[in-house]
């Protein structure tokens, strides 16, 4: 097991009387990328906070390198840090911001040149350095910021959404850019967004948090194809809710008296109430009845170019997502019947 | 076409007075009459080696320049703490600190000259800068507070961040960003307490009193040109200031922003 660079231990943080934070057990590995991902509120900007010394834990504490730093102020705890607004100061040159902590740390002049150009070259800004920040683009802005946040060798790096205020376009650009920076300096990194698919796109591993708690730890695939709970699966990816009742170990009984076989991790008891998720890119369309087939009436139908969007709902009303690889096997309309194949290993059995 | 006719009638209304000022400045005859008989500076030579305005202009630049300098840091920190402080009453505090502006001057002199003469100060300027710092304070309040509103405290994180102290953040960050706001508060101060005169006609005398008082005095012992020679003066050095303000630190901008 790698080290932990960062660990909090039972971390939370009130705002009168709203728990931002709860009992909070992370950590973070010698140089892995470590997203915390979540919808707003869930508390995962706060939990960066409180690994930057901004704000201070109402209980826990906080380990950098197995050091105890909780109530060491911000600027002794030496973490880089990226900020959603960029946080460029608007006086200074890019040079100068990029320089800001070198100067503080009072390394010498030649140095700090020498430095400083290293990094503004590793974001390929190496001509900028004269401009002040608000003559860049915001891309560019952004990557001056990793510039200042790296250039004084932090032992971590704290990135706060900060691809949230790009374009579309760009944010694709800088995703796959800012994984390649963080490649090749091989800083441990700790990522907050609310994106799934920068998540999933650029982390070794994922905490999904929401109310204040990781809902699930684990590698982008393992959340993705095993979540653990329902708030998971809703989160991440499209999926669809079944509720059944197991009548044996692997079967489950579903609109009405449909029953549909489960290859999942665990033996289900007879006569449990369980709910499974399934990706709606799994689901297929089924030329006729079958084994794990059920009918379903299509309610709604998104045409999304690369594939078709299916709303439909089963015997027993229960709603079902489908995603439809175009050009589909047959033409689908609105109020049709079709088969529905829910192939037994795809099955996830929610907590 | 009517809206132009009614602004040049403004702006004629509003500089007609002082456009008549500057023009009897250089009447030669001993009269204040308008238009002006002819062009002469001796009302000029008169004021500039009249020795009460001298002593005046002396009291003035002392007065403005003390004032200015307490007022400026304390307003600033005042600005931070309602802007950034955890004050009970914030809006109590802040209707405080502008209170002055609402206040008549006559109360404020009256109450000035009760409090020096209870003190015993009456005879001292520091009496005359004390009551400027207070009747500045809110213009330097005002304009700084609008400069913290509009700094992002993300900025002073980031400094944190990058492991500059908290004194460093202030010198470094906050400072250089609060700087319009900081020059808006100074030019503010610096034209108000120049151009003070009802408080400071209660609590100044003869050797203390400023330039407004000397010339308040003066018109009413004698009616020549004089007092319109030092207007003009008066007008020049503001607009002076003003213009360079607004040349060289982009006073334009302080109020643009947002």
């Amino acid at each position: 097991m790698a080290k932990a660079v960062v660990e909090l231990r039972g971390c939370t943080r009130d705002y009168g009387g709203v728990r931002a934070v709860d009992a909070l057990d992370l950590g973070v590995h010698e140089g892995e990328f470590l997203s915390l991902l979540g919808p707003s509120g869930c508390g995962k900007t706060t939990t960066l906070n409180l690994i930057a010394g901004f704000v201070e834990p109402t209980a826990g504490c906080i380990l950098v390198d197995g050091e105890d730093v909780t109530g060491r102020p911000a600027h002794l705890r030496g973490l880089g840090v990226v900020f959603q607004s960029y946080a460029l100061f608007p006086h200074l040159s890019v040079f100068e911001n990029v320089a800001f902590g070198l100067r503080e740390r009072r390394v010498p002049g030649g140095e700090v040149a020498r430095r400083v150009g290293d990094a503004l070259e590793l974001v390929r800004l190496d001509r900028r350095g004269g401009q002040r920040p608000s003559e860049l683009s915001g891309g560019m802005q952004q990557r001056v910021a990793l510039a200042r946040a790296l250039v004084y060798r932090p032992r971590v790096v704290l990135l706060d959404e900060p691809l949230a205020a790009l374009d579309k376009k760009l944010r694709e650009e800088m995703r796959s850019e800012l994984r390649e920076i963080q490649r090749s300096v091989g800083i441990t990194t700790v990522f907050v967004t609310h994106d799934q698919t920068e998540a999933l796109g650029l982390s070794d591993r994922i905490a999904v948090m929401s109310r204040g708690r990781i809902e699930q730890l684990g590698a982008p695939r393992e959340i993705y194809d095993h979540p653990a709970t329902r708030f998971v699966a809703d989160f991440i990816g499209a999926s669809t809710v079944l509720r059944g009742r197991a009548v044996a170990v692997d079967q489950l009984a579903v609109a009405g008296d449909a029953s549909l076989r489960v290859a999942s991790c665990r033996a289900l008891r007879v006569g449990e109430e369980v709910e499974l998720a399934i990706r709606p890119e799994r689901v297929r369309l089924a030329p006729g009845p079958g084994d794990n087939v059920l009918d379903a009436r299509i309610e709604g139908l998104v045409y999304q170019g690369a594939q078709t969007e299916v709303t439909a709902r089963l015997g027993d009303g229960q709603r079902v997502l489908v995603f439809v690889t175009e050009p589909a096997p047959v033409p689908l309309a609105p109020g049709q019947t079709v088969h529905l194949h829910f192939p037994a290993a795809a099955f996830m059995l929610l907590a | 076409m009517t809206l132009r006719l009614v602004v040049a009638a403004l702006v004629a209304f509003m500089t007609l007075p002082t456009v008549v000022v500057i023009a009897v400045s250089f009447n030669p005859t001993a009269i204040l009459s308008f238009p002006p008989a002819g062009f002469s500076l001796r009302w000029y030579a008169n004021v500039l080696g009249y020795p009460q305005f001298q002593r005046a202009a002396l009291n003035s630049l002392v007065v403005t320049a003390a004032a200015v300098a307490v007022a400026l840091p304390i307003g600033t920190l005042a600005a931070l703490a309602l802007e950034r402080g955890r004050l009970r009453g914030r809006n109590l505090w802040a209707a405080l600190l502008l209170s002055p502006l609402v206040v008549p001057g006559v109360a404020a002199g009256l109450g000035f000259l009760i409090l020096a003469a209870a003190l015993g100060l009456l005879r001292s300027r520091s009496v005359l800068i004390a009551a400027h710092v207070a009747l500045v304070l809110p213009f330097v309040v005002r304009s700084v507070w609008v400069s913290v509103r509009n700094l992002d405290p993300a900025l002073e994180r980031a400094a944190a961040s990058l492991g500059a102290t908290p004194w460093r953040v202030f010198r470094r960050v906050t400072l250089p960003l609060l700087r319009p706001g900081l020059f808006a508060g100074l030019l503010f101060a610096i034209v108000v307490s120049v151009n003070e005169f009802v408080v400071s006609l209660f609590i100044s005398n003869r050797v203390t009193e400023i330039l407004p008082v000397a010339m308040f005095t003066y018109v009413v012992n004698y009616t020549d040109p004089s007092i319109a020679a030092l207007s003009t003066l008066f007008i020049g050095a503001t607009f002076l200031v003003v213009w360079l303000a607004d040349r060289y630190l982009g006073l334009g901008r302080v109020f643009l922003q947002h």
